[in-house]
């Protein structure tokens, strides 16, 4: 898919977001809109080896949504790929749907495992990337983690294994919005140098503008065909990206907008 | 969340968060940890008024509980404050080895107790916490009902010198105490008389035990209802009383079936006074997403599924 329509898709999928948490009344609509691009390169950039059809399809690529709270951009891009009609998003965290606030692992095709308690997608990443090499498989492994999510320590207990076993088939992808729940990265737990200290992990470590879509695709790729040691994509982001008053304050974590802030949001997004 | 027949007050995570910051201010020793959650867990309220008592530790869980342990160590008296689940579940090594272990004056609050998270779904849920909290060896566990019952609770656990752990709620909770209580560590509260039948509960399920109880009177079933906010140590005589005046109970809990309220009063009564008994609880599975009152009528936990399961009960009489 050439940029342009690539862009489309975030639009669209942007949309989604900000519907579903609204019509929900809850949900954490800025988490998932910094990880758009990410997530669009992945399953419209030609990236993810993938089969609506047949999701549990023992050699396609994985993707594990670690930062789970980001369900909303998961289910929209799910959707779009054609896993499960766009009309269902409405249902998003409502008593009897497959859409539950956080995915949970084979209640909707597509999602590779069940996820809410931060820190531990990528060691679940790492089992699937040994799975890999055990089966004589051809398939990679993408994790996508907050940068918050690096304040646990089992981020870097799979770090050290993945690193061991030099899992070329797994890449780590972190959405690098500057934010956690409480506070700016830099004043709640600061992490900086972030790429030196995976890098001092055994990781090839690339920093890109996670919103600029070329660049986002040049490092999947480069994370896709890495030899020797996996790769970290430090994505530096804007948390509520696209929606300025969301992007402006920090405390919209975890809040879905208003229907009128919804309206807002989708008129700046060029929807209205 | 609303109970009908019942004043909603605050939620008990605000009452904690509020008791909280009074205790700071009556005793410069008190410390509190958190883990990226004080605007959820409250504790954000004695931040603001003790900044230089207050420690954020990130999204950090097992650090959190280790950096409690150290902190009680040197005489200080830590508050360490997560969602339920993350606290209990993802540290629990850490509970035990540096704080239960070495019986240290830890207070330990899950907030985002049982099903009432709502929408955000299972992982979201503290559902094994008190199995868990109870479980490990001299921890007092507390589970309080509503806002007025939340502040006895606290200021009782602050008086305590060992390891303590608290449920609290997510949603606005009933008032089940509009006029204040006296909580003691190890006492049932008796809400009710009745000759018939002990309901016995804590936490969000009082209110519903209390309306169970109304409902079973227009049928001429006399429902006793204890409130056991001191799970851990259980008030066994008042358990035994109910089984000898009243013949059979009722156990009700947000919380999964094994290990929790319902297995503590078997294992009393089947030591001091057997009697039919019948559990209210979500099962053996996890729930799902979904508003907080509809999740408690999907599975289970409403004043109707109390007083079926009491008149089941009486049937076994
Ligand atoms: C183990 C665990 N602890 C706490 C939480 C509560 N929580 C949900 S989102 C969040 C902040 C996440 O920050 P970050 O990883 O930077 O993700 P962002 O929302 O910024 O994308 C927290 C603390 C959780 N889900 N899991
Ligand atoms: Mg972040």
């Amino acid at each position: 898919m050439e940029l342009e329509k690539l862009q489309d898709k975030a639009r669209l999928l942007r949309r989604h977001i900000i519907e579903m948490t609204s019509a929900a009344g809850s949900g954490h609509p800025s988490s998932s809109l910094s990880a758009v691009e990410v997530v669009v390169g992945l399953y419209f950039g030609g990236i993810i080896r993938h089969d609506p059809h047949r999701p549990w399809w023992p050699d396609r690529d994985r993707f594990i949504l670690s930062k789970g709270h980001a369900a909303p951009v998961l289910y929209a891009a799910l959707a779009e790929a054609g896993y499960f009609p766009a009309s269902e998003l409405e249902t998003l965290r409502r008593n009897g749907s497959p859409l539950e606030g956080h995915p949970r692992m084979r209640e909707v095709p597509g999602v590779e495992a069940s996820t809410g308690s931060l820190g531990q997608g990528l060691s679940i990443g790492v089992g699937h990337a040994l799975a890999a090499r055990l089966d004589g498989r051809g398939y990679h492994v993408y994790v996508m983690i907050g940068d918050g999510e690096n304040d646990e320590g089992q981020v870097w207990e799979a770090a050290l294994s993945a690193a061991k076993y030099h899992l070329a088939n797994l890449t780590c992808i972190v959405d690098h919005n500057g934010y956690q729940q409480t506070g700016p990265v830099a004043e709640v737990m600061p992490l900086a140098p972030l790429a030196e200290k995976w890098r001092a992990f055994g990781w090839q470590a690339r920093e890109i503008d996670g919103h600029a879509l070329s660049q986002v695709l040049d490092a999947l790729r480069a994370a896709r065909d890495a030899h020797g040691q996996p790769m970290v994509i430090l994505a530096r982001t804007v948390k509520g990206k696209g929606v300025s008053f969301v992007e402006a304050d920090y405390a919209y974590h975890g809040k879905a907008l208003t229907p009128e802030e919804a309206e807002r949001a989708l008129e700046e997004l060029g929807w209205r | 969340m609303e109970v009908s027949g019942f004043v909603t007050g605050a939620a008990t995570r605000e009452a904690f968060g509020r008791a909280l910051r009074e205790l700071g201010s009556e005793d410069p020793d008190l410390v509190v940890v958190d883990a990226d959650l004080g605007n959820s867990t409250r504790t954000e309220l004695f931040a603001r008024a003790f900044p230089e008592r207050s420690f954020n530790v990130g999204i950090a869980e097992s650090n959190l509980v280790g950096v409690a342990g150290g902190l009680a160590a040197c005489g200080k008296k830590p508050w360490i404050a997560s969602f339920a689940v993350f606290l209990t579940a993802n540290a629990y090594d850490q509970l035990r080895m540096s704080i239960a272990l070495p019986h240290l004056n830890v207070k330990c609050v899950g907030t985002h107790g049982g099903i009432t998270p709502g929408e955000d779904g299972p992982s979201q849920m503290g559902v094994e916490d008190i199995a868990l909290a109870t479980a490990l060896a001299g921890f007092h566990v507390f589970v309080p009902a509503d806002a007025v019952q939340t502040r006895a609770v606290v200021r009782a656990a602050a008086r305590i010198d060992g390891p303590v752990y608290i449920r609290c709620g997510r949603p606005s909770a009933p008032l089940v105490y509009p006029l204040g209580c006296d909580f003691r560590p190890g006492k049932a509260i008796r809400l009710r008389q009745g000759t018939d039948i002990t309901l016995a509960t804590n936490g969000v399920m009082l209110a519903l035990a209390l309306k169970a109880a109304w409902m079973l009177e227009e049928e001429g079933v006399s429902a006793r209802v204890l409130d056991l906010a001191s799970v851990k140590p259980v008030d066994e005589d008042a358990l035994e009383s109910a089984a000898r005046e009243t013949g059979a109970l009722v156990v009700a809990e947000e919380h999964l079936s094994h290990g929790g309220l319902g297995s503590i009063v078997a294992q009393v009564l089947a030591r001091r006074c057997p009697v039919p008994v019948g559990f209210v609880n979500l099962g053996d599975t996890y729930a799902r997403s979904g508003k907080p009152a509809e999740l408690l009528e999907a599975y289970g936990l409403t004043a109707e599924d109390i007083a079926a399961r009491a008149r089941e009960v009486l049937r076994r009489k």
